[in-house]
């Protein structure tokens, strides 16, 4: 991987693993800051880390690796600003007024760019898949082809997407900020569901065979996180951390070996990760000591009811209901109200379940969550024909193998004899 | 930055002669915008019926009577402002009374 093609000694190279996610969209963040063009901050953070790995190996690991690469990352822009035509005309309006912060990663301020980076990432001007796909490219440091695997497009698109929102952000002037406070409610809910779309891609892919992309969803994991240190204030940030945390405890459980999705009352719960379960109950009770509860911290509270109950048996319920009733009025989305009618179908019974999927119906609502619903509901009333006829009809709708092979799963019980899983 | 506001709306919607009451918030907005020093220009246009449009083909000037697109949603004033940023200029268009029945299309002038 190096250069001069020298061995990366393990220590040095998890250091720079390390290194690299958590400095480089600090990185980044400080370089377009101070130099205003994000090509440049990109390539030139690109560029640090390549040094480092030519480096580090042979000089050791710095003290401040992260001063380190700001310093590498921003001689190298100074170097292509002087070969660059306008480059010293810019140079010289730099030395005037743009103030690189001191290079130390623990300085506050620099976690401050950080922020300008995700508030400008997440700008409403921007469409909602190039704020995604940008955050992730500057904040986490994924690459192109990353991203454009992660969201099944191919990297030339991805790419075009990336280039035309930089652009964007530039000939519109799109300011790179923290929005004043009269914007900053709404402007936090774009940057909180930005993150929310990543975990979910991530918990589960649209297409592909796997039900679970967990790099999405760490990266987002690691986002929520980065906004609770940034806007430790924010409920809803921590409530988002907490939901991520508490969901993704679950992850190592929710498809078998041989990739069949696998329902939550099924789960192996000695499985799930106890210590991010601890973390998320531990963030959710922040969230909580603030006034307003939102839409995160609702949906945490749900996933807490599930990763808190020792038995499926034991699973609250009539709580989730009640949850599921606040998060409705906030949200009055059919994902939501698909999720409300399974909690009532859970705690009085599969028909009055299967009557609210009904109305969801009539309103125009059925795509393959609608008729996987449905068709556990019949299972559960013990309507065999009707629910295999609504396994048939989700099974047509879906291209996720895992939930594909967790419907077929359930139609082969209903329809050919043999033992039975619950 | 320089940034043209292209306000439009379904011109069968939207009354010919603006309301007494339009007028006035028209006004505030205005006020608002040449105290604030940052209004470049501003112009109501004649509905899209009086539009003439122009084409040149093979050295031959055509003619067409009508809008270059037929479409419900039509310019009908335009305004041309210098702020600092698209948050700026955001704030600006969302509080242009037309806006609420029609929308403004914010594109920042090519600078030089």
């Amino acid at each position: 991987m190096t250069g001069d093609g020298s061995p990366v000694s393990p220590t040095v190279a998890d250091a720079l693993t390390t290194v690299f996610r958590e400095e480089w969209g600090r990185v980044v963040a400080t370089l377009i800051g101070w130099a205003g063009d994000w090509d440049l901050a990109e390539e030139c953070t690109q560029e640090a880390f390549t040094r480092a790995l030519r480096s580090w190996p042979r000089d050791g690991v710095p003290d401040r690796p992260g001063a380190w690469l700001l310093t590498a990352a921003r001689r190298h822009a100074i170097d292509r600003l002087r070969r660059a035509t306008l480059g010293e005309a810019k140079l010289r309006q730099l030395a005037v007024t743009g103030q690189l912060p001191d290079a130390d990663p623990d300085d506050s301020g620099i976690g401050d760019e950080r922020l300008r980076l995700i508030f400008t990432c997440c700008h409403p001007a921007l469409a909602f898949e190039a704020r995604v796909s940008l955050a992730l490219r500057t904040l986490t440091g994924l690459s192109t082809a990353e991203i454009a695997r992660a969201f099944s497009v191919p990297e030339a698109t991805m790419a075009k997407r990336l280039v035309r929102a930089k652009q964007k952000i530039r000939d519109a002037g799109i300011p790179y900020r923290v929005p004043p406070a009269h914007l900053l409610p709404e402007r936090t809910r774009s940057v909180l569901a930005v993150i929310y779309l990543v975990f979910n891609e991530g918990y589960v892919a649209t297409s592909g065979a796997d039900l679970h992309r967990p790099d999405l969803a760490h990266e987002a994991i690691r986002l929520a996180a980065l906004v609770v240190e940034l806007m430790p204030d924010d409920p809803e940030a921590r409530g988002l951390h907490a939901l991520t945390l508490l969901q993704h405890a679950r992850a190592a459980t929710r498809m078998s070996p041989d990739g069949v999705l696998v329902p939550l009352e099924e789960q192996d719960r000695t499985r799930w990760d106890r210590t991010l379960v601890a973390a998320g109950l531990t963030e959710l009770r922040r969230a909580a000591r603030r006034e307003h509860v939102g839409p995160y911290q609702l949906q945490a509270m749900i996933a807490a009811c599930h990763v808190t109950a020792p038995t499926a048996a034991d699973t609250d319920w009539a709580r989730i209901t009640m949850l599921y009733d606040a998060l409705l009025a906030q949200v009055p989305s059919p994902t939501v109200a698909l999720n409300r009618a399974v909690a009532v179908a859970m705690s009085a019974g599969p028909d009055a379940g299967l009557t609210l999927l009904d109305d969801l119906t009539r309103h125009g609502e059925c795509d393959h969550l609608v008729h996987a619903a449905r068709a556990d509901l019949l299972r559960r009333a013990g309507r065999v024909g009707s629910a295999a006829d609504a396994y048939r009809t989700a099974l047509a709708q879906t291209s996720n193998e895992a939930e594909r092979a967790y419907l077929r799963r359930r139609l082969g019980e209903l329809t050919c004899p043999g033992p039975r899983r619950p | 930055m320089r940034y043209l506001l292209m306000i439009s709306a379904d011109e069968t919607e939207v009354e010919e002669v603006v309301s007494e009451e339009g007028m006035k918030a028209f006004a505030v907005w205005m006020d608002d915008l040449v105290e604030r020093g940052v209004i470049r220009a501003h112009e109501g246009l004649r509905p899209s019926r009086t539009a003439t449009t122009v084409r040149v083909r093979d050295d031959e000037v055509l003619l067409t009577d009508g809008p270059y697109i037929e479409a419900k949603e039509q310019i009908g004033g335009f305004a041309l402002i210098e702020v600092d940023n698209l948050d700026e200029a955001i704030e600006i268009a969302a509080g242009h009374p037309a806006c609420a029945v029609g929308q403004v299309e914010i594109r920042p002038v090519l600078e030089r």
